[in-house]
């Protein structure tokens, strides 16, 4: 705008005025009727230079700018008004964005690969019931299967097939784990990665084996390479030797997994022998046009019967190979990828954003309670501007203006806080050492819903009031401007409801955080049946010392006696299994008539004491329980009641189904052992078999091995790793607290806690805000009327209680829609509860005792103002 | 006497025109273009002065005059307006619009002579 044109254009009037002022006093007037003459004759000079400005900024877009100029004043002039509602905005707006960021990075996100909707995994439907050995984490199929389908697979253009595993690269002290991928020929062609340096890994590199070539992800090559070009002399030290870098993939792609990074490729090779037993692949092809999922999936599942036939295990049960005839293989859209992150907290996550869609309601409703309280204070001017002239349409964009401003400031607010927010959840998840590699960038896709969230809080809730603010009638609204004793019904109406709102949803809310944080104390403070404080568990692997099979038993006793002579050590038990952080361990055992699956664990005699478990008839484990000697067996209390119908166990004899590397073996039964939790906390306790491990049929160059300690978990974690580091150099381990084992196995329930905690308190402020904002309008509206009533000899008491009656009766009708509303979104929780239900009596009670003491508060304070009202103040006010 | 009203459209192309002929011989401030209109007319056309800007403002945009500071007769600063060829133009059309007006008032009035 000619801003600058229009200061001189007005400049000039003045000059005008003090010639026509000098002509007159030339004329002989006094100077001061001489002005007087000249500003006569001039006119208005107010009026011509609005006229002069008008015709300098008669442009649309100009008028905004003015419009945006008179919002920044008001939200300046209004500092109260304008931090709660952009507060309010950017904490609705920045927590939505930031768990659709995660949802969004864990589960929408589709790979970057060449057409990712046309990928699918193949997958035996319903899953291999924990048949046989799962190795690896989306290990789906086993290799002889995966040779059938890659030798036949009429719906795919291409197959291919991969799996994830840790590799270790350099050698000696410059060792580092890494994260690596074992791919067949076709991964990188049928995915349509294309390579960012080198060449990818093609079908030739899978024949020779062992391989000698390997592919870099992008940040293993900058990192380790330093982004150097790569030649034939490029090697690396990778899984035992040296491997040609033949390429880098490019930045964006990091593997199928997401949560996942990938650093390592290497082309499978084809071992001497193919376990049809070992689960340890994940097969996905590239739909042919014209193919869906669906139609793949019914084709595999014709093709199944002479899969699993050509593919049968061996050393089974007739019963085990029955059941693996019937296996059917299905396709699964996989342009997603494939996920552990999302199977855990999909729920939970989706959970989360359902909550921050809440906040961001109350944060509307809060919004719209302020501009209507506004607006009304407003309704005079508003009244007298269209009294003055001031086109209708011209009152409602400045209106409109004056949200839009707001919410763009509370959304720019809100993307910052986002971004922080996000960084902070993506850093709470990786818990421990795991690494989550997330990219939760602002997206478009972010950036959209952002933007929609605000503008629709800002036209819906921003404009409401204004349209009937500017809908009223001029007269009428000057005339009760301020006093408002009968206009204001159906405004009053209104914001009651949104305030009804408010309360019932912060109670949802509120409920439903304080379910999340009891289930998490549950979680945290349950009895597992084990005693894990001071404990500090270990995983030792020995493959490097080259022990024979016979002496690897008295190998690993000899290895923890050197660990129980550590000062501070009070006890150590060698395992096959440690219980409480994940993983399990079964076999298909048979005892009288009853035929089921039993939880299996093999540990030396120190383990019931190490771990606490108490016996409670019968005997553990000794010295004579060899692996000469007859096969014994500890069960507990789940595995009597469940097999044995209660009766003594003691002397009875159960037979372990046959598998490779195990055959079938009687164990007698010598002793009965408390309930412990075994898988994790959240699950049932399994019926439970402990066998001395001088008893295993499978020892390997690796073990479990659980430390009772009197010191913290962090000096005995640093004694035993020195310990054994002195003994023997070669052997690998990893040991920390048990303790925080199981706690970050916890994460998700620890999330929900801590984010619905803290939403559900966000929603109660928001609420008590609103209902605060709005009984001290009706107070403020009321004012004369409670002045009367003063006046009249009403005391103080009677005037609290009577804006008190209306507050509570508010809160009542929140509380009460409230507590339907959480009993109903209770169930979509169930699952994620741990030790509660969800429609739990005390929870809902406590939150609505709690909602009812800080609404009582918020009503309070307006009330005790209204009742010191001066009532002659009070009369002559306005 | 009559006053001229801002808004009343015949009267305003008629305060256009007379501006533009005030410049007509060369450039003058708002100050002078009132007192020559006033003084031209006997003081018949009194023209509120502070009418004058807008609809110097109006002529600027339209392209017919100019406008530039200056020093007046007294040493005041002063915005002064010069004619362009455009408007020297538009005086003429104007003119010869008026003067066709003027006849046909007459000869409604005069029917006669």
């Amino acid at each position: 705008m000619s801003w600058k044109r229009y200061r001189q254009r007005s400049s000039e009037i003045e000059s005008h005025l003090a010639m026509e002022t000098a002509d007159n006093i030339a004329r002989g007037m006094t100077p001061g009727d001489a002005a007087d003459a000249a500003r006569r004759k001039f006119g208005n000079p107010t009026l011509i230079r609005e006229e002069i400005y008008r015709m300098n900024t008669a442009s649309w877009l100009e008028s905004i700018l003015q419009d945006l100029r008179h919002g920044a004043r008001m939200m300046v002039t209004n500092p109260g008004f304008t931090l709660i509602a952009v507060l309010s905005l950017a904490l609705g707006i920045g927590a939505n964005t930031a768990i659709f960021q995660l949802l969004n990075a864990v589960r929408l996100r589709s790979l970057p690969v060449r057409a990712p909707h046309e990928l699918a995994e193949v997958k035996i439907v319903g899953g291999n019931h924990g048949m046989g050995v799962n190795n690896g984490l989306y290990a789906e199929l086993t290799r002889p299967i995966w040779e059938e389908i890659r030798r036949d697979h009429p719906a795919f253009s291409g197959v291919f097939a991969w799996n994830q595993q840790g590799m270790a690269l350099g050698e000696g002290k410059d060792f580092v784990d890494t994260s690596g991928i074992v791919v067949s020929g076709d991964f990188f062609r049928v995915l349509g990665v294309d390579p960012w340096r080198g060449r990818l890994i093609a079908p030739e590199d899978e024949h020779t084996c062992p391989g000698s070539v390997a592919v870099l992800s992008y940040g293993l090559w900058q990192s380790r390479l330093g982004g150097r070009e790569i030649d034939a002399n490029t090697k690396l030290f990778i899984e035992g030797r040296y491997r040609q870098i033949v390429g880098v993939t490019p930045p964006s792609f990091q593997g199928l997994a997401v949560g996942d990074r990938f650093d390592i490729a290497l082309p499978a090779c084809m071992p001497k022998e193919l376990y049809t037993n070992s689960f340890e692949i994940n097969v996905m092809g590239r739909l042919k046009p014209g193919w869906t999922v669906a139609s793949a999936s019914a084709q595999l599942a014709g093709q199944s019967a002479g899969i699993m036939a050509a593919t049968e295990i061996t050393g089974y049960d007739s019963t085990s190979v029955k059941k693996y005839r019937q296996f059917l293989l299905g396709a699964y859209p996989a342009a997603h990828g494939v996920s552990n992150l999302r199977n855990t907290y999909d729920s939970s996550l989706r959970l989360l954003l359902a909550i921050t869609g809440l906040v961001l309601l109350i944060a509307c409703a809060n919004l719209a309670n302020l501009m209507l309280a506004r607006a009304s204070t407003r309704e005079r001017e508003i009244a007298v501007r269209l009294a003055l002239g001031a086109a209708r349409g011209r009152v409602m964009r400045q209106l409109l203006v004056e949200s839009a401003l707001l919410a763009a400031v509370g959304a720019a607010l809100g993307v910052g806080l986002a971004e922080v927010l996000s960084r902070a959840l993506v850093i709470s998840l990786a818990n421990g050492g795991d690494n989550v590699v997330l990219s939760t960038g602002m997206d478009w896709r972010v950036l959209l819903f952002a933007a929609g969230v605000a503008a629709v809080t800002c036209v819906v809730f921003g404009m409401a009031p204004s349209f009937r603010a500017s809908g009223a009638d001029p007269v009428t609204a000057m005339r009760s401007g301020g006093r408002g004793m009968t206009a204001g019904r159906e405004r009053f109406s209104f914001q009651r409801a949104m305030v009804v709102t408010q309360i019932s949803v912060s109670l949802v809310l509120l409920a439903g955080a304080l379910l999340f944080v009891r289930s998490f104390y549950n979680l945290m403070n349950f009895n597992p049946g084990i005693r894990e404080e001071g404990l500090t568990v270990a995983f030792i692997g020995f493959e490097k010392s080259n022990i024979a099979k016979d002496h690897m038993e008295e190998f690993k006793r000899e290895l923890k006696e050197d660990v129980r002579s550590i000062p501070g050590v009070t006890n150590a038990a060698i395992t096959t299994h440690v219980p409480l952080i994940g993983g399990s361990w079964g076999h298909q055992i048979t005892i009288g008539k009853m035929d089921d699956g039993a939880a299996f664990t093999w540990a030396s005699p120190e383990y019931f004491e190490t771990m606490g478990i108490p016996l409670l008839s019968g005997r553990g484990f000794n010295q004579a329980d060899t692996a000469m000697a007859q096969r014994v067996a500890v069960v507990n209390q789940t595995f009597v009641r469940h097999f044995l119908n209660g009766a003594d166990p003691i002397g009875q004899t159960l037979r372990t189904h046959p598998e490779p590397g195990y055959p079938s073996t009687v164990y007698q039964i010598v002793g009965v052992m408390a309930d412990s939790k075994y898988q994790n906390v959240r699950d049932e306790t399994p019926s439970f078999v402990i066998a001395p491990i001088t008893q295993f049929p499978d020892h390997g160059p690796v073990t479990a091995m659980m430390i009772r300690s009197t010191l913290p978990a962090a000096v005995t974690v640093d004694s035993v790793k020195r310990r054994i580091a002195e003994r023997h150099p070669e052997i690998s381990m990893y040991a920390g607290s048990f303790q925080e084992r199981i706690r970050s196995g916890m994460l998700r329930e620890r999330l929900l806690a801590m984010l619905s905690g803290f939403f559900g308190l966000l929603a109660a402020l928001l609420g008590m805000l609103g209902l605060y904002g709005v009984i001290s309008y009706i107070v403020m509206q009321r004012r004369n009327e409670i002045g009367i009533r003063v006046a009249l000899g009403a005391n103080r008491g009677q005037v609290v209680g009577m804006v008190m009656r209306q507050a509570g009766l508010l809160l009542v009708i929140g509380v009460a829609i409230g507590a339907v509303l959480s009993l109903a979104a209770g169930r979509a929780a169930e699952s994620l509860l741990f030790g509660l239900k969800p429609n739990d009596a005390l929870t809902l009670a406590t939150a609505a005792g709690l909602l009812a003491a800080i609404g009582g508060v918020a009503s309070f304070l307006p009330a005790r103002r209204a009742s010191k009202l001066d009532p002659m103040a009070a009369l002559r006010c306005d | 006497m009559f006053l001229m009203e801002k808004r009343s459209e015949i009267l305003q192309g008629t305060l256009d025109m007379l501006i533009l002929q005030t410049l007509a011989p060369g450039p003058a401030h708002g100050h002078t273009i009132a007192q020559v209109i006033e003084h031209r007319s006997e003081d018949v056309l009194l023209i509120e002065h502070g009418s004058l800007y807008p609809a110097l403002h109006r002529l600027e945009d339209r392209g017919w005059i100019v406008s530039f500071w200056g020093t007046s007769e007294n040493n005041r600063k002063a915005r002064y307006y010069r004619l362009t060829a455009a408007g020297r133009k538009q005086l003429s059309v104007e003119t010869s619009r008026w003067e066709r007006v003027v006849r046909a008032v007459n000869q409604v009035l005069r029917p006669a002579e």
